[in-house]
């Protein structure tokens, strides 16, 4: 989030799309609910599906899975045409005046530079023309026909109502409806906000449906602002701090990269993720990515780490370039043999990865299996799930108790990025300890056969310092939470103040890159205070903006910043757009309010301003975005599975740069008859993602007891189903049985003239527990992925429901 | 008066003798003895009261389990009225916390081990786990490791090791798991950030 | 007695079911959850229960106009002024507590049933195993302690507030009259009041298992002005009990665990 949950009360129109706020995060609702009986805010859902969420909103508008690109590009369109956009803020903090390369172009569903059969953009033109000085040419009219603002209402122009409504299934009333609530936060004194989630993840356009989301806000001015922001709803209770550790193939803690093999040395490294600009108004914060790179290393290796060896550079794995080794990718290695052994710590992907029995078939192929939970699990147990012989199963299986949530101390991120400090209350059952035990345990044996026997490359193994515990060998989680904060290795000065060896890192700007600090993640830096105070464990309730930031209450990352890219909440003078809701305000001296997104003064300030994007080499958000895989502006192309078989849009059906997978088990039937309906896949509140921790528990599993579809009752008729009777779900990669829940809140949708039906099911249960509770929905999605990310596509596949 | 105050009014002074009644455990007997139901209001203004935070989405709202002294057992558990997202509240699942701890039947006690082509779990210890583990990872690492790729660059890396996991342990451990598989070699390094 | 009546408001217009309250209240009362089944409807179980004193009941409805709106509403006891059941309650068990709400005692129940069979709101739930009689006592262990009842502590958004009655009554009020349209308090008009009354959003015969027009059984108030003296004069009171109720309302079954899957309502 960019913003935090206490502040979605601030908004005037809050969009829930790609979201199921108040069955998935009900304590969130409550926010935007007091927003509506306090303040006013309109609240709008956008969803396939009729939820308790929709139940709360002003209104409901169903749309077609895989159609939110439709959506809001006919929102863009309208923005743009009805002269909705915040011209202050786009002309300032935007790209919208910058002028694209003459060779750039769109046609036909596709931008310049594509090959077909590498199915991979060629990025050359994808760039700005530059000035003399190497800066990005402007025209702050925006009339230049090639500027980022004319090709943006030229590409948006094609959304039209009627193709809007026509592929998206969305009556044109309603279309305009959602369209002029949210563009009516065009201006300096309303905010509105996106609030969605795994909605709009799960697709193989789900980075775009995000950009194109981040585009409008940043058309009306919405982020760094109170009552703003893209929030993402993040799911997991420690998911934005496992996001931030980065246990994800490319990136290490921080979001620093994970090296390719074409970095062949640290220089040649640090070189490629150092951002340049020219221009001395931007403040390019990645400029300092050397002192955060190093430190991390300094983390690991401490003091074997030195310039001589690159701080250990070498010994670190490096990735083939442009190769991902996503959970998908993992999963097809394994079902390919190359995988051989694996951890599964926390996680239970035979029940929650797509296209599940290939998953499961992968497990089989396994040598070993390392597994760390609470409870048993379906991954855990694959060796005797349903149809598995397990005397024909040559996996060791390792099932390792693990300490639960308050049996243990530690830190858990939040997704308004608030880390917040929680104690242990009782020990833990029988021997189970934390996770963290398990694996300085683990590496210490390792290390321990290394050291005896050797091995190839044994450095980072033998270097790794780890001695987060105590003297009896228990974890201890705040010697690690100090690491990952960091020190100063030896005596510095730093602007005529002493900070001795040993002492904690206030701050990552205090970091260096020649090995004197070390911090296993740069962003945690400031958690502690030198002093060694830890900043998590805060509980102050001053609120001195009475917006809600509760600047003392734990402390948030980056540097107790409550909103981020805050100083575009003012005006390019520093005075806020809007006086009601006081983010900050420049003084003339200094910034009053939150932490600002660096201290500088405004950007009107031509000596020493900054622009306000401070993690952008040009310092302004990008309305053009040449980072993405499928183009720098979104476009809508059907999902991968679509009950259409051509793109209403244009002669390119789907992503043209998705990654498919092709082995005998990754079967997929796209505009077939046999698989007539679009399924999306879900959760519910009384279950958590698998369901591996809620099913146990007697409770919640008493609410909702075992799998279920749910079908409107247009379609239950069709097929003589009625309420409660069990049903067979099937899509070309398997099936499973639930009953069915005839509902009003699934309807039919137009689309491209004809009914298309639509349907969904739980991802919460498995084989194992309960007995009778049905098995995965992932049986049924497909092994297919965003082309950015490679996040599977859950929310939009086609099946076939039939009475048992 | 609406009594919008949440929480524990007094947590200070010993009320009452309800104390180490029951020790754990979720009484399925509904029919307790009057005079004690009324002690568990009792039970918890004189047991510890430790913060946490829920372990489902990511409000990450605070809750208090109360945990009485004698035993060390957690015997309740609630929503931390001071905490300025949740201000004491919880949903289904914050609201069935309790049903996480010990008192849950299903919880794992011991290690488990499955040898291959085995129909059951035996229990081990952890010594015996840990440098059978430790086995296992070198001899699968030594075997597979990559110093090279094709093109000759140096990668260092194993592909025949994959880490899945986790998003709902705490951060320090995120750490270490993502540090960890990084020294050890791994490419294949994700969890359910991705999903 | 009046000026320390507590009422709780339930303004289900303000609840998203998120069931907080429901599983809240098994935590603080040690209630299990039992096996269910999914009969085509989020609510579950299907109905009260002896380890169930409160419910969010979930029904679909398209009002006049053809608006879809999904209701949900926190079923369990009304705590009535008038209480049918504590009239008929031979042993003393039930009783009105200091806040007005109805207590239970579960040491003193004889398992009669004769609640059940009196309440006009169908609360009172069985349990055979122990041959008691369960339903809400609205935490009165927690009100004693000057603590929120389990259910109103968790509900996130306010649709579960406590206070004194007068106060409540008149939030309640307040917001029918912002909601406007067909939204009314159910409660405060009948059997003397409840302490438990709703702000609902549509008509209360909208809604499922909601009488319209609940009261104590005519009968029950001859039982417990005429009648009730001489039985406990007789022996115990639960033959005459017994008797009256087969009189009154004939060979009924009130209990047991029962099938909850063959359970109606909506979803």
């Amino acid at each position: 989030m960019t913003n935090h949950w206490i502040d979605l009360q601030h908004s005037d129109c809050i969009l829930i799309m790609g979201s199921n706020a108040a069955e998935h995060h009900p304590i969130a609702f409550k926010w935007m609910l007091r927003g509506k009986e306090k303040n006013g805010t309109r609240l709008i859902h956008v969803d396939p599906r009729f939820t308790r969420t929709s139940a709360r909103c002003d209104y409901h508008v169903p749309l077609r899975s895989g159609t939110d690109i439709a959506f809001l590009g006919g929102m863009i369109n309208y923005i743009l045409s009805s002269d909705k956009y915040f011209k202050d803020y786009v002309v300032n903090y935007t790209n919208a005046s910058f002028i694209v390369a003459e060779d750039f172009g769109f046609n036909d569903g596709l931008f310049t530079g594509y090959d077909k059969d590498k199915k991979k953009y060629n990025k050359e033109t994808w760039v700005f023309e530059k000035d003399f000085s190497g800066n990005p040419k402007k025209d702050p009219s925006l009339n230049h026909p090639r500027c980022v603002f004319q090709l943006l209402k030229k590409h948006y122009s094609r959304y039209t109502l009627e193709k809007a409504s026509s592929i998206t299934g969305v009556s044109k009333e309603d279309l305009m409806k959602v369209y002029t609530d949210y563009g009516s936060t065009g201006t300096g004194t309303r905010a509105g906000t996106i609030c969605y989630a795994l909605g709009w993840t799960h697709h193989s356009t789900g980075t775009q449906n995000i950009r194109t989301m981040a585009m409008i806000q940043l058309l009306l001015g919405n982020i760094g602002i109170c009552g703003g922001g893209v929030n993402a709803l993040r799911g997991e209770p420690n998911v934005q701090g496992s996001t931030d550790h980065c246990i994800l193939y490319g990136n290490l803690p921080g979001y620093l990269k994970m090296p390719q093999a074409s970095h062949v040395s640290l220089e040649k490294y640090l070189k490629k993720y150092t951002p340049v600009t020219n221009d001395p108004q931007s403040p390019n914060y990645y400029q300092n990515y050397p002192k955060f790179y190093v430190s991390f290393l300094k983390s690991l290796f401490d003091d074997k780490g030195t310039p001589e060896n690159e701080f250990g550079y070498s010994w670190m794995p490096k990735l083939d370039d442009g190769v991902p080794y996503s959970l998908m990718h993992l999963f097809d290695a394994m079902y390919k043999g190359t995988v051989k052994g694996l951890f599964s710590v926390g996680t239970d992907p035979a029940v929650s990865s797509p296209n599940a029995n290939k998953v499961r078939k992968a497990l089989e192929k396994l040598d070993w299996l390392v597994s760390a939970n609470i409870f048993d699990n379906e991954t855990c147990s694959f060796w005797k799930g349903p149809g598995v012989d397990p005397k024909k199963i040559k996996t060791e299986c390792f099932l390792l108790p693990a300490s639960a949530s308050m049996e243990k101390e530690g830190s858990q991120t939040n997704s308004g990025r608030w880390v917040q400090w929680k104690y242990k209350a009782a020990e833990a059952p029988g021997e189970a300890i934390p996770v963290g035990e398990m694996f300085i345990k683990i590496i210490g044996a390792v290390q321990t056969l290394y050291a005896k026997e050797g091995g190839i490359n044994s450095e980072p193994i033998l270097n790794f310092k780890c001695d987060y515990h105590d003297r009896s060998g228990n974890f201890v989680a705040l010697e690690a939470a100090k690491q990952i904060n960091g020190y100063f290795l030896r005596d510095t000065v730093i602007k005529d103040k002493v900070f001795k060896k040993g002492q904690l890192v206030p701050t990552f700007g205090m970091l260096q890159d020649d090995g004197s600090t070390c911090s296993g993640n740069w962003l945690m830096a400031g958690s502690f205070t030198a002093g060694g105070e830890n900043n998590m464990t805060k509980r102050g309730k001053d609120d001195p903006t009475g917006l809600g930031l509760y600047p003392n209450w734990t402390w948030a990352w980056p540097v107790n910043r409550r909103i981020l890219y805050n100083r575009a909440s003012c005006d390019i003078n520093g005075r806020p757009y809007n006086p009601k809701r006081k983010l900050l305000e420049w003084t003339g001296e200094k910034w009053v309010g939150d932490v600002p997104d660096g201290g500088w003064a405004p950007m009107a300030d031509k000596q020493n301003g900054k622009y306000p994007f401070i993690m952008k080499a040009d310092g302004v958000g990008s309305l053009f975005g040449p980072g993405m895989a499928e183009g720098p502006f979104s476009e809508h192309y059907e999902p991968y599975e679509s009950p259409l078989s051509k793109n209403p849009l244009s002669s390119q059906l789907n992503n043209p740069a998705l990654h498919v997978f092709d082995n005998d088990m990754d079967q997929t039937a796209s505009g077939s008859e046999k698989f007539p309906y679009v399924c999306t896949t879900y959760s519910c509140t009384e279950h958590w993602c698998s369901g591996a921790l809620t099913r146990w528990q007697a409770w919640l599993l008493e609410m909702q007891p075992e799998a279920y579809i749910e079908i409107s009752e247009n379609l239950a008729q069709e097929k003589g189903i009625k309420n409660g009777e069990r049903v067979k779900v099937s899509s070309a990669r398997g099936f499973v049985k639930c009953v069915a829940m005839v509902t009003k809140r699934f309807r039919p949708f137009l689309v491209e003239g004809r009914t298309v039906h639509q349907v969904g099911l739980p991802f919460n249960y498995g084989w194992l527990f309960p007995e009778d509770g049905g098995d995965s929905a992932n049986i049924l999605t497909p092994s297919v992925g965003d082309a950015n990310t490679h996040c599977p596509e859950y929310k939009a596949f086609m099946v076939n429901v039939t009475k048992v | 008066m609406d009594v919008t105050r949440r929480g524990f009014l007094t947590i200070s002074g010993a009320v009452g003798s309800g104390i180490a009644l029951s020790s754990l455990g979720i009484n399925l007997n509904p029919t307790k003895a009057y005079a004690n139901e009324l002690n568990k209001m009792n039970r918890v203004r004189t047991a510890k009261q430790v913060t946490t935070v829920c372990c489902y989405c990511a409000v990450g709202c605070g809750l208090i389990c109360s945990v009485d002294k004698v035993t060390g057992k957690i015997f309740n558990i609630e929503g931390d009225p001071d905490h300025p997202v949740n201000e004491g509240s919880l949903c289904a699942k914050g609201a069935g916390f309790f049903d996480l701890t010990e008192a849950n039947k299903y919880r794992l006690r011991k290690v488990l081990y499955r040898a291959p082509k085995s129909d059951r779990w035996e229990e081990k210890d952890w010594n015996w786990a840990f440098a059978r583990i430790a086995r296992l990872v070198k001899d699968t690492r030594d075997k597979d490791f990559i110093t090279t790729n094709s093109k000759g660059q140096i990668v260092n890396r194993t592909e025949s090791i994959g880490h899945l996991g986790s998003s709902n342990v705490d951060s320090e451990e995120c750490w270490l798991m993502s540090v960890i598989s990084r020294a050890m070699g791994l490419v294949y390094v994700d969890h359910q950030a991705r999903v | 007695m009046k000026g320390s009546e507590i009422v709780q408001l339930i303004d289900t217009t303000l609840c998203t079911a998120c069931r907080g309250c429901q599983v809240a209240c098994k935590q603080w009362n040690e209630n299990p959850g039992l096996r269910t089944k999914n009969w085509g409807s989020y609510q579950n179980p299907p109905d009260l229960g002896w380890n169930t004193w409160t419910l969010v009941r979930f029904q679909e409805y398209v009002d006049s106009k053809g608006t879809l709106k999904w209701l949900f509403r926190k079923d369990g006891c009304m705590h009535c002024t008038d209480a049918a059941c504590v009239k008929v309650c031979p042993s003393g068990a039930l009783y009105h507590t200091e806040f007005g709400t109805v207590g239970l005692n579960s040491s003193l129940c004889i398992g009669c049933k004769e609640c059940i069979a009196a309440c006009p709101f169908d609360v009172p739930r069985y349990h055979q195993e122990t041959d008691k009689v369960l339903k809400c006592d609205f935490c009165y262990n927690r009100l004693k302690g000057n603590e929120l009842p389990a259910c109103v502590k968790s509900c996130p958004t306010g649709a579960l507030s406590i206070g004194r009655k007068d106060a409540m009554i008149e939030k309640a009020y307040r917001r029918v009259k912002q909601l406007g349209g067909d939204a009314n308090v159910y409660g405060d008009k009948f059997v003397g009041g409840t302490h438990l009354i709703y702000v609902l959003g549509e008509k209360p015969e909208v809604y499922d298992k909601l009488p319209t027009r609940p009261a104590v059984p005519l009968t029950i108030i001859a039982w417990k002005d005429w009648l009730k003296p001489l039985s406990l004069i007789a022996s115990g009171g639960v033959v005459v009990g017994a008797f009256l109720h087969y009189l009154t309302h004939g060979p009924k079954d009130t209990g047991g665990d029962g099938d909850q899957t063959d359970q109606g309502g909506g979803k």
